[in-house]
């Protein structure tokens, strides 16, 4: 019974004292002191079901941190990083977070991939003024969370609306069937915007299914589905759950093109979804093939380091990291108002995913590609870039991009020419890097 | 009609993991009066035993009826061998106490299950290797059944008659029977307790572990956490069917996979979201309970003081 009193009051005083340094935290705005180590947090996915984002992620950071290290730093600053695992659960996401900012009180954060972990963890970082890159998260709820969190990829509304166009114009569907994650905010987000796009460009999207992380197979779903017999099913969800749906819609003898968006991206998709993920095409950041040279150093340099081809993750996982560093030199320092600032006006920033300019909403803005699945050698194949609106596709290799368009697109792409010429010189970064993908990735078909 | 058969045909299937699983819950509760919370968990490390069996042995590489079945065997003998030990280790020594303290025992045992095999797998879900060549069959119309669902059914249907064969025809499931009655009369009687008992948790853990090999076969994802949920609804199915009642587990395991799957392919006919699946499963529970409180097939026992 003593025992028992002693060990009640020992967790009762831990969790006092843990509620009073989250009190003196978020009292007021940490400010850098200028010296010594810069301390990132990074927090992901390490051991749960979406546990591929996360270890791409952090081999990414990993990779870019080293390089800047080796480098002599930022500002004669070695960069050190406090890795936390959530297991993939939002819930985790914010204790982790939490324990990122008031324990080891980190001067900035990078992660989560999933967007519903980064929207659980966003508040915790804004709350304590602690700039926040999130990677990959491409629900546009995300920086809407305040002026601390921004993001180095593109949002949702352009991934959605990029496959809905792709699906009508290049694929010619009519039709399609939508069948999504409802638990997840990515897949709820992509849901809404391809429907959007997808009615917009003529089309009819003629049930939207929904499934759980956990069911146990998906077959309900795709019965449901095969009775419409859409022209295409988009599948905006992660890859544990994408590979099964594959192969259990071919087993049911739908041989349609399925469609997905970057939560494809993994190793393990092939081995999951096998020869069922012929015919499937997806939205993503870059395509780990283009030979343009800043793609293939890194390619090689990750290669070297871990063995594997980097996804589109541990690509923006890199940016991220690089445009974290480039602030920091920027503002001089890891004083949190000022570094916030120099995050959010990144301009310019030759990435691997291309080139990285912050808008007012903190969202890069930031050509798409299609990729077509190529079960039988584990690979994605590059198919199309599809520029958001506003931004053209680059004058010199109009004729390049033409050949991979159709007339729908063409038109498009001809109207943005016009555009081109009057856009300013900010753009020519981009548009360059876009250019020498789209005529070598020519030149190799 | 053919899309109702179809809608069946996938309902039953899972059904039918749902029902082996239940067995085991419904055998160990029946003996000991004991929820094995831990049971769901068996059958992830089936799963996993017969993927490490598969790819250590090389079945991955080269798919044959042999090596499926020595994947089976195999992935059940060990999945049996692991729930005596839990059994021996975990349940044994607390049995003296109170009934509670066993359930909560089995509570962290199923905890220490999942979060040790997060720990030595990582929690990425793995691709099950392809054993059989998978086929599709039509059976008319549009309607269609996989080998591997094939399998389910043929395998489940088997291993439900060796077991009835265990427990009516044999000295062991006659011992079994017994101790169900009165475990304090059949250790008067001479019969070895312990021993029906530790035969019991591997008969339960073997069927959930034939589960798991099949379902990875149907379904090549696992992945540590995967017992929770499926667990969960054979348990339901246990107690709809009547908790203890061998019969009733099978029914409340084929009920629920049906159940479920109806739900999703015409439950937003009548306004309930297809995603509703696993609401539908406890919701069927409670009904049932209100009007046959010890479940579908359960005989109601009077408590005696």
């Amino acid at each position: 019974m003593k025992n028992f009193f002693l060990a009640f009051s020992l967790i009762f005083s831990i969790l006092l004292s843990s509620a009073c340094v989250d009190k003196s935290a978020t009292g007021g705005a940490p400010t850098g002191d200028g010296s010594g180590d810069i301390k990132v947090g990074v927090y992901g996915d390490l051991t749960g079901q979406t546990s591929s984002f996360g270890q791409s992620t952090i081999n990414g950071i990993r990779l870019a941190v080293d390089e800047i290290n080796a480098a002599g730093g930022v500002n004669g600053r070695k960069i050190t990083l406090v890795s936390e695992d959530d297991q993939g659960r939002p819930e985790q996401a914010t204790t982790v977070v939490q324990k990122l900012v008031n324990q080891d009180k980190v001067q900035a954060i990078l992660g989560e991939v999933a967007s519903t972990n980064s929207l659980a963890a966003a508040p915790v970082a804004q709350g304590a003024r602690i700039p926040m890159i999130t990677p990959s998260s491409t629900n546009p709820k995300v920086t809407e969370v305040g002026d601390y969190i921004s993001r180095v990829c593109f949002i949702d509304p352009f991934q959605g609306s990029t496959m809905a166009k792709f699906a009508a114009k290049s694929l010619n569907a009519k039709t399609a069937a939508i069948l999504g994650d409802v638990n997840s905010d990515y897949s709820k987000g992509l849901t809404q915007f391809f429907e959007q796009e997808f009615t917009k460009n003529g089309g009819q999207v003629v049930t939207k299914e929904a499934y759980t992380q956990n069911d146990p197979d998906f077959k309900a779903q795709l019965t449901k589905i095969r009775n419409l017999n859409p022209d295409v099913i988009y599948v905006p969800g992660y890859y544990g759950q994408v590979g099964i749906i594959a192969r259990q819609a071919r087993e049911l003898g739908m041989n349609m093109p399925l469609l997905g968006g970057d939560g494809w991206d993994s190793p393990e998709l092939w081995k999951l979804g096998g020869e069922s993920l012929k015919n499937s095409y997806i939205s993503n950041h870059y395509s780990a093939e283009n030979p343009a040279p800043e793609i293939q150093n890194f390619v090689k340099a990750y290669q070297a380091k871990y063995n594997v081809v980097p996804d589109s993750l541990a690509a923006l996982a890199y940016d991220a990291a690089k445009v974290l560093a480039d602030a920091i030199r920027r503002a001089g320092g890891t004083d949190s108002a000022k570094l916030k600032d120099a995050i959010n006006a990144t301009k310019d920033f030759k990435g691997v995913t291309g080139t990285i300019t912050l808008d007012a909403s903190r969202n890069a803005i930031k050509p798409a590609v299609v990729l077509e699945l190529n079960p039988s050698a584990s690979k994605f194949a590059f198919k199309e870039t599809i520029y958001p609106e506003g931004m053209s596709a680059p004058a010199d290799t109009t004729s390049n991009a033409n050949t991979m368009m159709n007339t729908n697109q063409m038109s498009n792409a001809n109207m943005m020419n016009s555009n081109m010429t009057n856009s300013s010189t900010m753009n020519s970064n981009m548009m360059n890097s876009a250019a020498n993908m789209n005529s070598t990735m020519n030149a190799n078909k | 009609m053919d899309t109702f058969v179809q809608q069946l045909i996938n309902g039953l299937t899972i059904g039918s993991i749902y029902a082996l699983i239940a067995l085991g819950y419904t055998m160990v509760y029946g003996i000991l009066r004991l929820i094995n919370f831990a049971h769901g968990d068996i059958y992830m490390v089936g799963a996993y035993a017969g993927f490490i069996l598969a790819t250590s042995l090389g079945f991955a590489a080269n798919p044959s009826a042999f090596g499926f079945v020595v994947t089976l065997v195999g992935a059940m003998a060990i999945a049996a061998g692991i729930g005596m030990a839990i059994e021996r280790f975990a349940y044994r020594p607390v049995r003296k106490f109170s009934k509670m303290t066993t359930l909560i025992t089995a509570i962290g045992m199923s905890l220490l299950i999942e979060y040790l095999f997060v720990f030595i797998f990582s929690g990425t879900p793995r691709s099950f290797p392809q054993l059989i060549t998978n086929d599709n069959y039509t059976l008319f119309g549009n309607a269609t059944i996989s080998t591997s669902q094939i399998l389910i059914f043929v395998v489940s249907i088997l291993l439900m008659i060796l077991l009835q064969y265990i427990i009516f025809y044999t000295k062991i499931g006659k011992a079994m029977r017994a101790v169900s009655f009165n475990l304090n009369s059949a250790k008067l009687m001479g019969i070895n307790t312990n021993f029906v008992i530790a035969f019991t948790f591997a008969l339960g853990s073997a069927l959930a572990a034939a589960g798991g090999v099949l379902t990875a076969q149907y379904n090549p994802k696992i992945e540590p956490l995967m017992g929770i949920i499926t667990g969960l609804k054979a348990f339901v199915a246990a107690v709809l069917g009547g908790i203890g009642n061998i019969p009733g587990a099978v029914l409340g395991g084929l009920l629920i996979g049906a159940a479920e799957t109806l739900v999703v392919g015409y439950g937003s006919a009548i306004g309930i979201p297809s995603t509703y699946r696993d609401a539908v499963a406890f919701a069927i529970l409670i009904l049932v309970l209100l009007v046959r409180p010890a479940g579908l097939l359960g005989s109601n026992v009077q408590e005696k003081v």
